[in-house]
């Protein structure tokens, strides 16, 4: 009974898991092969060789010489099955270097996309310890979680009455 | 006395017959120095006065000669200066008046700008009367030329351009000079530095890239080469004298800054005066920047505006760091605090403007801008190695006057927000010139070059810009000194809700954050953009309220003098929502699209919910150019959209044969239909029609009209406090930071 059961739960709802599993590898299949979207994906990666400093897809050069030869490249590569990495060697091979939009992610390079992460994070770092540091000298006038307003110390008043005399009259001068 | 002498000389000399295939400005230069052997005449066409001049030779001359002259002057002036003010400074006895030199050196640099603009009108005379007996006129110009691109051409070229920048220069000196009365010590500071830098630009016009040089062969072309049809274009007639009024009016700043290190200038006035200056200078750089941006995009038909090419990212890292230095000058004026920083501030701005200039024009790095590749950049890599070594040795020198008064006392305080703010800022200078240089970093390390294209910069860029986002919210947010937590609970609250509740709103619409980094991005634009929106706004409800309160005046009238009180700072607020609403521009940029498609009369083509029919293609000829274009009808759900039809054109111009595309674009606040004609298919020989649907494009265009009137409010005075409507509240022992926040008394 039981066996009968499972039986027909699963003849029940094999077919359409069946359909479904189908479904969804022919889509995963023919997304992979999109040439449309790979054409695009890998022509963001590439620039114009012509001299005009503009992504291959985006060189609008009248009668550009390098543009439709690149690209008739490209689309020969994907329709080929060659995977991306050998279509952008390819490219690097024939025309160097400079024909990939952005330098890639190992070797010297790498310092490329380190450098400008590395620079503001250890500005960052070091400005914040400036500060902690320039706190920790002060004499404690005003604390960052004490309110200005509780009871400001006479020093304060005084400094702030300063500033308000200094701000008001400087404004329309300057 | 010195200059009637010259002038003499010049006067005797004029008199030699000039071969007209000699350089003009040379060939003066020659008969100021030189006992020339008479020149031998090769053409008699051109009919020539007693003196011996033809009217193009006259102009060319009076061109080369207005340099000179203006060289010797701005000479004078940097010497006479120079010395007047090391008397002054030492004291005691001295041959001469010091205090009478410096007067005649500052009349000096009053006549460069005489000289200068004489020379500047024979160039643009020479345009409009199609003088091709110049080199740089048949260059840049044509006969069939409209007006206004004659005009274009003074800086279409490099030496009108570097004629641009010496004009200008002189004409910023010009009005340091004329209101010397202010400080005449701290103006003669400036104004004998400034002579250095016009000294710079007339040598370079003088010997290096002549502007008035005559043709080759000595026999003038019946036509000129005509202008790049890339600058034929209204707004190449503004953009570039923006940039350049934004890259000289630094220049200014420089050197006060400058001056009052050397002279030990007591107090912050020195930035009193210039603020103004440096808000001018911003305020241009800014506008150019976007202008060319504008540019681009409607002329180079790629379908963006903004291509990281080494020229708009030369514009870009001077407006980085003068916009942090328009920040960060706050805190020296209101807690006398990072004077080093500002100084260098100030300075970093100015060398970024010849670094980028040098970068460009001396071919380092390859640009779509037309004069690189140049020798001109050997003169500036010594102009930047000098100036470099005259703001060190100063600051090594002066180091002891710069001490801060006061330092941070809290991280949550508006001072520690700037110091964030302009970290920021640096930091994505250093990543845009780090790219810039990267390629020839890279050649000299592995022997190749590399491309640093937008890929790169998107990645890179785009959080550091968004963290600057972020910041322009907080900063506001914050009290001098130190905020309190029942403050930073008031003033924080709003803008949260409004993150949270726009984040919410966009995930529940449709937006995917996990489908791609540029969505993600665009969602935290999104929402921090409404989170700053709201806080820059309740800071304007917030002050208009109380003067609201104290005046019984209705909330319209109230904000209104609340902004007439302290212009400055909600003037910064106003350029504040102008950035939020450029950054929203940005974010449209991941939900780009584009179709391409050959098109037969009555075909179509669809781009998001447009639709785009083919009418007809044709082809039309005038003086200048010949053009083809397609008429396509748009249609969105069956109905059309537009009563005329969009005409994207290619032209072919005349003179130089060179192709251009002529954008047809059909902007909206949500988006840009963007069509261009490619040229003809090969096979078909029909025109290939590319059609961009950009969203949000004309809010960059709003922020920016909306960045510059808060630029213009801020540069008006404020009300005087006396005169104002509003008392401002008497301090007392329980007066707070945030209170004086509310009431507009701080920046």
């Amino acid at each position: 009974m039981l066996t009968s059961h499972r039986n027909s739960w699963f003849s029940r709802f094999a077919r359409p898991m069946q359909a479904i599993a189908v479904a969804v590898l022919v889509c995963l299949s023919l997304a992979a092969t999109d040439t449309g979207d790979r054409f695009h994906k890998l022509g963001d990666k590439l620039m114009c060789t012509c001299g005009c400093a503009q992504m291959l897809l985006g060189c609008d050069h009248y009668g550009c010489p390098s543009r439709g030869e690149e690209m008739d490249r490209l689309r020969t590569g994907i329709a080929s099955g060659q995977d991306d990495a050998t279509i952008l060697q390819g490219f690097v091979q024939e025309y160097g270097m400079v024909v990939l939009s952005a330098p890639p992610t190992k070797g010297f390079n790498l310092v490329a996309w380190i450098m400008p992460f590395a620079v503001s994070i250890l500005a960052l770092g070091g400005t914040a310890l400036l500060v902690r540091n320039w706190i920790r000298q002060q004499p404690k006038l005003v604390s960052a979680d004490s309110s200005v307003s509780a009871t400001p110390s006479p020093t304060v008043d005084s400094d702030m009455r300063e500033r308000i005399r200094r701000e008001t009259n400087t404004e329309g001068e300057v | 006395m010195h200059f009637t002498v010259l002038l003499a000389t010049f006067v005797s000399h004029c008199k030699i017959n000039i071969d007209r295939s000699d350089n003009a400005n040379r060939l003066a230069l020659h008969m100021l120095f030189v006992r020339l052997p008479a020149p031998v005449r090769k053409s008699k066409e051109i009919p020539r006065t007693r003196a011996g001049w033809s009217d193009t030779e006259f102009m060319a001359a009076f061109g080369s000669f207005a340099l000179l002259i203006g060289l010797v002057l701005a000479a004078y002036n940097l010497f006479a200066g120079g010395i007047a003010l090391r008397l002054i400074a030492v004291g005691g006895p001295a041959r001469v008046n010091p205090e009478k030199m410096a007067e005649t050196a500052r009349k000096a640099g009053i006549a460069t700008f005489v000289t200068v603009t004489a020379a500047a009108f024979a160039l643009v005379w020479a345009a409009f009367h199609n003088d091709f007996s110049i080199e740089y006129i048949v260059e840049h110009s044509n006969i069939a030329l409209p007006a206004p691109y004659k005009f274009a051409a003074l800086w279409s070229g490099q030496e009108g351009s570097l004629l641009l920048w010496s004009w200008l220069l002189a004409a910023y000196g010009f009005v340091l000079r004329l209101t010397h009365k202010s400080d005449v010590k701290l103006h003669a500071y400036a104004g004998t530095i400034l002579a250095a830098v016009q000294v710079f630009f007339l040598l370079l016009l003088n010997f290096a890239a002549p502007p008035f040089s005559l043709v080759r062969g000595g026999i003038a072309p019946p036509d000129g080469n005509g202008l790049n049809p890339l600058l034929q274009y209204p707004e190449m007639v503004i953009h570039p004298p923006m940039l350049y009024l934004g890259y000289v009016g630094f220049t200014i700043p420089f050197t006060f800054a400058l001056g009052a290190l050397m002279m030990r200038y007591p107090g912050e006035k020195w930035i009193h005066t210039t603020r103004r200056w440096t808000m001018v200078a911003w305020m241009f750089l800014t506008c150019g920047i976007f202008l060319g941006m504008h540019w681009a995009y409607a002329v180079l038909g790629w379908g963006g505006y903004w291509g990281w090419d080494p020229v708009e990212n030369a514009s870009l890292m001077p407006w980085l760091t003068g916009t942090a230095f328009l920040h960060s000058v706050m805190m020296q004026e209101k807690r006398g605090m990072m004077k080093q920083w500002n100084v260098w501030l100030i300075f970093s701005t100015f060398l970024l403007s010849i670094l980028g200039t040098m970068l460009t024009r001396a071919g380092l790095v390859s640009s779509v801008h037309a004069f690189a590749q140049s020798s001109i950049g050997n003169w500036f890599v010594a102009f930047l190695v000098i100036i470099l070594a005259v703001c060190i040795f100063t600051y090594i020198l002066q180091r002891d006057h710069l001490k801060s008064e006061h330092h941070l006392e809290s991280l949550v305080s508006r001072e520690s927000s700037f110091m964030f703010n302009n970290l920021i800022l640096l930091a994505a200078c250093f990543t845009i010139l780090w790219g810039t240089l990267f390629p020839v970093i890279s050649e000299y390390v592995q022997g190749s070059k590399v491309t640093m294209g937008a890929p790169w910069y998107n990645q890179v860029t785009v959080p550091i810009g968004i963290f600057l986002l972020f910041l322009t919210g907080i900063g506001p947010l914050l009290a001098w000194r130190a905020s309190s937590f029942r403050g930073l609970r008031r003033n924080f609250i709003l803008p949260i809700i409004a993150f949270v509740v726009t984040a919410i709103v966009l995930l529940a619409v449709g937006l995917k954050p996990w489908t791609s980094e540029g969505v993600f991005y665009s969602l935290m634009t999104f929402s921090l953009a409404t989170a700053v929106s709201t806080a820059v706004l309740s800071e304007f409800f917030r002050g208009a309220n109380v003067v609201h309160r104290q005046t019984g005046k209705n909330l319209a009238a109230a904000t209104l003098l609340l902004i007439r009180r302290n212009t400055r700072r909600y003037g910064g607020y106003i350029v504040h929502l102008g950035l939020v609403i450029i950054f929203i521009g940005f974010a449209g940029i991941p939900f780009n699209r584009s179709a391409e498609q050959a098109m037969a009369p009555g075909d179509t083509m669809n781009v998001g919910p447009y639709t785009l029919k083919n009418l007809g293609n044709t082809q039309e000829s005038n003086a200048n150019y010949d053009t083809e274009f397609s008429l396509l009808d748009v249609y969105e759900n069956g109905k059309k959209v537009l009563n005329q039809p969009m005409a994207p054109e290619k032209r072919v111009y005349a003179a130089s044969g060179t192709p251009q595309t002529m954008v047809a674009n059909h902007s909206t606040l949500r988006w840009d239909l963007y069509v261009i004609y490619e040229g003809r298919d090969a096979t078909t020989d029909l025109p290939i029609i590319k059609a961009f649907l950009n969203p949000l494009v004309s809010w960059i265009w709003i922020g920016l009209a909306i960045m510059v009137f808060g630029t213009l409010v801020a540069l008006v005075p404020s009300l005087n406090p006396s005169r104002a409507a509003v008392t401002v509240v008497k301090p007392s022992p329980a007066v707070t930071a945030e209170a004086m926040n509310a009431v507009g008394s701080g920046d």
